[in-house]
């Protein structure tokens, strides 16, 4: 049985106010090392609320949420922010590169702030990982400098950093051409498949969607099936 | 940290043009505030310099500050009710009994001069003309350790007193009143009504009209003749090496002594608290300087805060924390700050070296001023700290709204 990096019971997340809203309902998932899961549904359902829970960005109002094998449901800020640099890695819809770094310096930032190795191993790992995605020749050019496909591939390679065991992208194909985004979602196969990595999609595409190892369709913020 | 670091330098990179006008406020600010306080400084130095020169650094008097204990009180040490009834003084020539006791303690203190002195008043005549004067009878030898009188001698010297003691030395606007020179005689009536007459020897003009009409310097010892008061003083003046430890040293005369000790600083009070009063006003004004400067940084980095919510959502969703967003900010400001004293203090040290190179010619005067200024760690160390603690808490007010940021926020609302 393969290892589950991620799994829910019962999480909802509720926004208060003069009208409250709901956001997840009793949502329960597991999410396996090199599983390629796609979150899917209509705008508005609730998919990158849900992706923000698992990313440990957004805390849930009930429920509990494990990672791997640990309930971490109620860790202070400051352990969520040590799991979100050791074990996840995020790739959004916008590159979101500080545009004062370099493709480099960007990728070297979460290893640099884990700082559990040498300035060169951080520079050797970086420049390893942008030329595995094909950027040899961008190391140093500033974000600005870069296609749309070329920064994803940056941001792609920034969540890989710090070897995490979860990857999760909102809708990461969602700006990109129809080329730029095919290689990037292969790119996001490939690390599930052949580098065993958990990775939670959320997306609109329905072909992503049919290349999926699992499929989370979520409406009004509820799992669905 | 250096992480950290290298990403505020950046930010401020970034903003090239911003962060020039909020660390030229801070360059301006520091400078600004080094030349004021030094100007400042230096001449509040250079008044009481001459304060100090012109008058005893303590005067030791024949008079109690609180009055002598009773033996019956002293007895009892205030306890119960105690009444004395038809006590009578003894009756005993005032001044300062044994003073040469307390000016050979003096005299054993490292560097400090002391020299006795009688003062009282007299009435010299010539002509049928009595002018009331106030005469010091003092020792010519030690006079001049402790008092400036030699200088502003225009005939004769102090010295003379001590081939003739029973000579005169007086100001030069009396001697014009009486008509006389010096090398004539005058007559010397005391309050006692002992009656000498005494050899002008020496000739003052110290500027102050009132001084030089009504004072005149005998020695000691006819001074002691003419009062009747044998083997007695009445004043010790005290010079020291170092003036501003004269407070502490006049408490010390008074607890062995028991005669009040008055220093510099007890009889210039007024003066002293003005110049306190005038040191706030100005540091209130030239920190206002900092003050405003310290308002660019926290516009710039409040700026670079706004523009940069959505770096700081990446960075926190990477595993940044809170306190980690925080001392980027917090690390601008500070840098904004040590660049600004770095440059600010040698711009101020330069400006402190122009204004010491003006010298003008006050009307009246015959010697050309120069601006005095007085510099010192102290003050350079009071301008960058004080800039750096403004820039720090410009900063930090930023900072702080910075590191609240909620990266699902921002993540939510796309670009």
């Amino acid at each position: 049985m393969s290892e589950i990096v991620i799994k829910t019971e019962h999480l909802t997340r509720k926004l208060s106010g003069e009208v409250p809203v709901t956001l997840v309902e009793d949502a329960a998932l597991e999410i396996s090392r090199g599983e390629f899961v796609v979150i899917t549904g209509p705008s508005g359902s609730g998919k990158s609320s849900l992706l923000y829970l698992l990313g440990l960005l957004d805390t849930p109002t009930s429920g509990t949420l494990w990672m791997n094998g640990e309930n971490v449901s109620a860790y202070n800020e400051d352990k969520l922010a040590e799991l979100r640099l050791s074990q996840l890695g995020f790739v959004f819809q916008f590159h979101f590169l500080l545009p004062e770094f370099s493709a480099l310096e960007n990728v070297m930032l979460p290893m640099q702030r884990l700082g559990r190795m040498s300035d060169e191993q951080i520079r050797t790992r970086a420049v390893s990982l942008l030329t595995d995605l094909g950027l040899e020749q961008q190391l140093h050019k500033l974000p600005q400098q870069l296609s749309g496909g070329q920064s994803q591939r940056v941001a792609i390679a920034r969540a890989l950093a710090n070897d995490p065991l979860l990857i999760l992208a909102d809708e990461p194909t969602g700006n990109l051409d129809s080329a730029s985004s095919k290689n990037v979602e292969n790119i996001l196969k490939e690390l599930a498949h052949q580098y065993h990595r958990a990775v939670a999609v959320v997306t609109h595409e329905t072909r992503i969607a049919t290349t999926a190892d699992n499929v989370i369709t979520i409406v009004d913020g509820k799992i669905q099936g | 940290m250096r992480l950290l670091a290298t990403i505020a330098v950046k930010h401020l990179l970034a903003r090239k043009r911003q962060s020039l006008v909020s660390l030229l406020g801070i360059v301006l600010g520091v400078a600004f505030f080094l030349t004021i306080s030094s100007l400042m400084q230096g001449s509040e130095k250079d008044f009481i310099r001459r304060l100090i020169d012109n008058m005893p650094h303590i005067i030791v008097t024949d008079t109690y500050r609180n009055p002598r204990l009773q033996p019956v009180e002293r007895l009892y040490n205030n306890k119960g009710a105690i009444e004395v009834r038809s006590v009578k003084p003894v009756t005993e020539t005032r001044g300062i009994r044994g003073y040469e006791r307390v000016v050979d303690y003096l005299r054993t203190l490292p560097g400090v001069e002391a020299s006795p002195m009688l003062t009282g008043q007299g009435v010299l005549s010539f002509a049928g003309k009595n002018i009331a004067v106030s005469l010091d009878g003092m020792i010519p030898e030690d006079i001049q350790d402790v008092v400036t009188i030699q200088d502003y001698m225009i005939s004769g010297s102090i010295s003379d007193l001590i081939a003739n003691p029973n000579g005169i030395v007086l100001g030069e606007e009396l001697l014009r009143t009486f008509s006389l020179e010096r090398g004539d005689n005058i007559t010397v009536t005391a309050p006692t009504g002992q009656v000498r007459t005494a050899k002008i020897l020496g000739v003052f003009r110290t500027g102050r009209s009132d001084f030089d009409l009504n004072h005149g310097f005998v020695s000691l010892k006819s001074m002691q003749v003419l009062m009747n008061r044998p083997h007695r003083a009445n004043t010790i003046i005290v010079k020291l090496p170092d003036p501003y430890r004269a407070r502490e040293i006049a408490a010390d005369l008074e607890s062995r002594f028991s005669y009040k000790s008055i220093s510099w600083q007890e009889a210039s009070e007024d003066i002293m608290s003005t110049l306190a009063i005038r040191n706030i006003i100005m540091y209130s004004v030239v920190s206002s300087v900092l003050i405003v400067a310290a308002f660019g940084i926290y516009n710039v980095i409040s700026t670079v805060v706004m523009e940069k919510h959505r770096d700081i959502a990446i960075l926190k969703s990477m595993g940044f924390l809170a306190r980690d967003i925080q001392r980027i900010f917090v690390i601008q400001g500070l840098v904004l700050g040590i660049v600004g004293s770095l440059l600010g203090l040698p711009l101020g040290s330069a400006l402190m070296y122009a204004l010491m190179q003006i010298e003008f010619k006050p009307p009246g005067s015959t010697q050309p001023i120069v601006m005095p200024l007085d510099w010192g760690w102290m003050q350079f160390a009071i301008a960058s700290g004080f800039a750096l603690s403004a820039a720090l808490i410009a900063a930090f007010l930023p900072a702080r709204k910075g590191s609240r940021v909620q990266p699902v926020d921002i993540l939510r609302g796309g670009v």
